[in-house]
């Protein structure tokens, strides 16, 4: 079956991870299409492959969202050696029980549906690394 | 050097649920409010900056439509939450230019009954996946890649104090909330009295862990306005006013600069930071001086981090800060004794100047029931999340 990435910046295939936008003068990194460097004004760009595992920084479990938008889900951000990147924490039951500041996690794959066409989506969140 | 700018005349309409009064009845009361306060008319107003964010363009206008077509520039403004605190800013701006010696800021919101702040109601899905929007994803990324809820994004940005210093978890923000509440009880203009226990904010509706319903900045209707004037002025007035004015002592608006990781979470701290440093440095004072703090408690979870920014606390203290009751209307630095955003309410584009109002009320020594005794400094600080930080120091007339 087809399968295209939620993001750009998604990568899919048999090691699935992260793509930043690098700035070639400083080094920022961001994950939307760019047209300069909100840190330097830089103009270049490279690509920097984002480590697939991370602490977990900060957290919430949102339980009240927009119409469509499934609850209960915990949205957080992941320290991945050193670059921020923000995610969903999955494949653990949202609560604080098993959801807490500073665990360590990893990339992994999600789906988000199929198309008339038959391509999948595929997103991505953080599960816990026991 | 730029004359000082003052406080003529202040005022806020109620805030709550305003069944039978719209935009410009709202604007209207709190605009002829100022003006009455002030002792002036509308003749006397050299410049307008106003702010509304949910009824549509132009209600600089509209405005005057209803309190004086005079001929006056209009500033309509728009900085999210901070859109308030910028109308007061344009307003002072305007004056330390020498362009006009008086003017006003108006701020108004209708949002009673509002649901929840954030992204846009996901769309059926179906045909087939289009890439769209700077991160060229196929579906929409709210509740999928995190969260766009507000209370969400705070709740974050407080979690994320909490993992770096400690000593902040659930229990802790609910007190905070506790706190407020328990604040509102001796405010007649805030939309929500009630005190609650701690057990009743932490058992409440969980609306995004760690921030429950009470632990949420309410949606209301209100307005407020402030008149303000030259130092210059201000002496040819009657000696009552003088006795009234207040002193704005400082007046400084931020926008985030860019730190690590705040593209992923908005980073509320740096500019809140910068805007704090610059404030008491135009000021001449220090957090240690200040009687009473008004501060953005959009949700219980954004306080706690602003004790820090706002440098009321050591770095990082903020949690022990909290335990020790500084910031209770008895504390060392009593801060929203208003009941904050949570109590009194957050009509987004009043906020600004509704805190400046409550600051100012104490530091004239009209604050009845809730007064703080003998204050004679105060801080007014608002964020809009995207992000804008406006922060006032205000500070009682001598005369
Ligand atoms: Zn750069």
């Amino acid at each position: 079956m087809e399968r295209v990435p939620l993001v750009d910046y998604l990568v899919l295939g048999d090691e699935p991870h992260l793509v930043a936008a690098e700035c070639t003068d400083c080094g920022a990194r961001y994950f939307d299409r760019r047209s300069a460097c909100a840190r330097c004004g830089g103009l270049e760009f490279g690509s920097a492959d984002v480590p697939t595992e991370g602490v977990l920084t900060t957290f919430t479990i949102v339980q009240f969202a927009a119409e469509g938008v499934e609850v209960p889900f915990v949205a957080g951000v992941v320290d991945c050696d050193g670059t921020s990147v923000k995610g969903n924490v999955v494949n653990t039951p949202p609560d604080p029980e098993h959801v807490t500041l500073g665990m360590r996690v990893r990339l992994t794959t999600v789906p988000v549906g199929t198309d008339a066409d038959g391509v999948e989506a595929v997103g991505y969140g953080f599960e816990p690394i026991d | 050097m730029a004359e000082n700018v003052w406080i003529l005349g202040i005022s806020m309409t109620r805030f709550g649920k305003h069944k039978d009064k719209d935009t410009l009845d709202l604007g209207s009361e709190a605009a002829i409010g100022a003006m009455r306060d002030a002792g002036v008319g509308i003749g006397d107003i050299g410049v307008l900056a106003a702010g509304n964010l949910i009824g549509g363009n132009g209600f600089g206008q509209l405005l005057q439509k209803q309190i004086g077509q005079t001929g006056i520039p209009v500033y309509n403004v728009a900085n999210a939450c901070a859109t308030g605190a910028t109308a007061l800013r344009v307003v002072v701006m305007a004056i330390k230019s020498g362009e006009v010696d008086t003017g006003m800021a108006v701020g108004v919101e209708k949002l009673s009954g509002a649901g929840l702040l954030t992204g846009n109601a996901r769309q059926a899905e179906g045909g087939h996946w289009v890439r769209d929007g700077r991160y060229g994803a196929v579906a929409p990324l709210d509740g999928r890649v995190g969260t766009e809820t507000m209370p969400g994004v705070f709740a974050q940005i407080g979690m994320e104090y909490a993992h770096k210093y400690g000593g902040a978890d659930f229990e802790l923000f609910a007190r905070i909330s506790e706190k407020n509440h328990a604040h509102s009880t001796l405010n007649p203009m805030a939309a929500h009295r009630k005190r609650f226990t701690l057990d009743e904010i932490m058992n409440d509706v969980m609306i995004a862990y760690p921030n429950t319903r009470p632990m949420c900045s309410a949606n209301v209707d209100g307005a407020a306005a402030a008149v303000l004037v030259s130092e210059t002025k201000l002496r040819t007035l009657s000696l009552e006013q003088q006795r009234r004015a207040v002193k704005i002592s400082a007046s400084v608006l931020t926008s985030d600069p860019w730190t690590d990781g705040c593209q992923v979470l908005p980073d509320i701290n740096t500019l809140t930071r910068r805007a704090a440093a610059t404030a008491y440095e135009q000021a001449g004072i220090g957090p240690a001086d200040l009687d009473l703090v008004e501060l953005h408690d959009c949700f219980a979870t954004a306080e706690l981090v602003h004790y820090d920014n706002l440098g009321l606390c050591e770095p990082g203290g903020a949690a022990d800060f909290f335990n020790s009751g500084a910031t209770w209307r008895d504390g060392s630095t009593p801060v929203n004794v208003s009941g904050g955003l949570q109590s009194k309410g957050h009509p987004v584009s009043a906020t600004g100047i509704a805190n400046v109002w409550e600051v100012a009320t104490h530091l004239r020594g009209e604050a009845g029931d809730r007064q703080i005794e003998g204050a004679r400094v105060g801080l007014a600080h608002v964020i809009g999340l995207g992000s804008a930080c406006g922060v006032h120091v205000l500070e009682r007339s001598a005369a």
